[in-house]
């Protein structure tokens, strides 16, 4: 039997919000929720009921990262003066161990960065991650294992241990 | 290094939430996405489920009744795109704090009866007909909609009212003037007949 969305909303609502934030960066993570819940919304009647919501939330998240992504990269004419570009992670008032940490993550590929967002804050296997970024799952897993790796090399605040498989 | 969906969500704070969430409900319903939009009313015989189709007022459920389970049946029979959105609810809610307060004897809303069928449908409709601090009792009700020997399919339409409150269902009474069965309960019906009758 399927749930009323309000339930697929209450359950998944925070999870969504820190993978667009990680993807996406705070400034346009807001947005991105909103189309994805939007767009969950007018499919769910369709969804099956054993499916996973949250991959499936997840993967519609992802397309709207992709936009958002391919909307930055899009930027107009070069210049020879390349202003700094306003950052879109971290927020004033975050203390200076959160900025780093998003200033790092910001600072990771687009893969890297979406297949640590999938496995580490949205708990998707990599079998589902690959799913989502194409490619194989071994392919899922590098593209994680090397975000991680970067984050260690970039982020002070980082540990060795604890890292979940 | 450890890195916790608590590390990264730290900023994701209830009130973000809650306001992406306020913002999802308008989006929807600008969209033509919202089949069932709910809310809750504090009431003199407790919390209140109100849900909505964009016909009109669906479904009025006492707390007793589990609004969790009712969400889930509507969710079965009408549509699983139920969200919690008070703005189609805002006349309702108005009405029945009216009600509550004793300044309101009659609604003026638009009814989604498409819950209810046949002998049911056809109780529940004439329901509106008992005026406000009147009472009926069952064998009254069903000659009323021409049946006189179905009292207890009356009482079932009676106790199968998705729109208790707004179709009276409270101001049938058994023949002998016992308060009879309620879908709020025993307590809540006579709360209501009590009111009406100031």
């Amino acid at each position: 039997m399927k749930q009323p969305f309000e339930k697929v909303v209450e359950q998944h609502g925070g999870t969504v919000l820190r993978v667009c934030r990680v993807v996406l960066g705070v400034h346009d993570a807001e947005d991105a929720w909103s189309e994805t819940f939007l767009s969950a919304m007018r499919a769910y009647p369709d969804l099956p009921d054993d499916a996973n919501a949250e991959a499936w939330l997840v993967t519609i998240a992802h397309r709207k990262a992709i936009d958002v992504l391919r909307a930055r990269n899009r930027q107009p004419t070069p210049v020879n003066d390349v202003p700094e570009p306003p950052t879109t992670l971290g927020v004033p008032g975050d203390s200076d161990k959160d900025g780093d940490l998003w200033q790092a993550v910001a600072a990771l590929p687009d893969k890297q960065r979406q297949a640590v967002a999938y496995h580490y804050v949205a708990g998707l296997a990599y079998a589902e991650i690959a799913g989502i970024l194409g490619g194989t799952t071994d392919a899922a897993r590098r593209a994680a294992a090397d975000g991680i790796k970067n984050l260690r090399k970039n982020y002070p605040g980082a540990t060795k241990e604890g890292a979940p498989s | 290094m450890n890195i916790s969906p608590g590390e990264f969500g730290s900023a994701t704070d209830p009130g973000t939430l809650t306001r992406l969430r306020d913002r999802l409900g308008l989006a929807a319903e600008a969209e033509g996405l919202l089949d069932v939009a709910f809310t809750t009313l504090d009431s003199p015989v407790g919390t209140l489920l109100l849900a909505a189709t964009p016909k009109g007022l669906l479904r009025v459920a006492y707390d007793i009744e589990d609004h969790d389970r009712v969400l889930d049946t509507l969710a079965r029979q009408v549509s699983p795109r139920v969200l919690r959105a008070p703005k189609r609810l805002d006349v309702a809610a108005r009405e029945l704090d009216e009600y509550f307060q004793g300044q309101r004897r009659s609604f003026d809303l638009p009814l989604d009866l498409s819950l209810s069928r046949g002998f049911r449908l056809l109780v529940q409709q004439n329901l509106p007909t008992i005026g406000y601090g009147q009472t009926r009792s069952y064998r009254q009700v069903a000659e009323l909609v021409g049946n006189p020997k179905a009292v207890r399919a009356v009482g079932t339409a009676c106790a199968t009212n998705p729109l208790p409150v707004v179709l009276p269902c409270h101001r049938v009474l058994r023949s002998d003037g016992t308060v009879g069965g309620y879908a709020g309960g025993p307590a809540a019906k006579t709360t209501l007949l009590n009111l009406e009758a100031t």
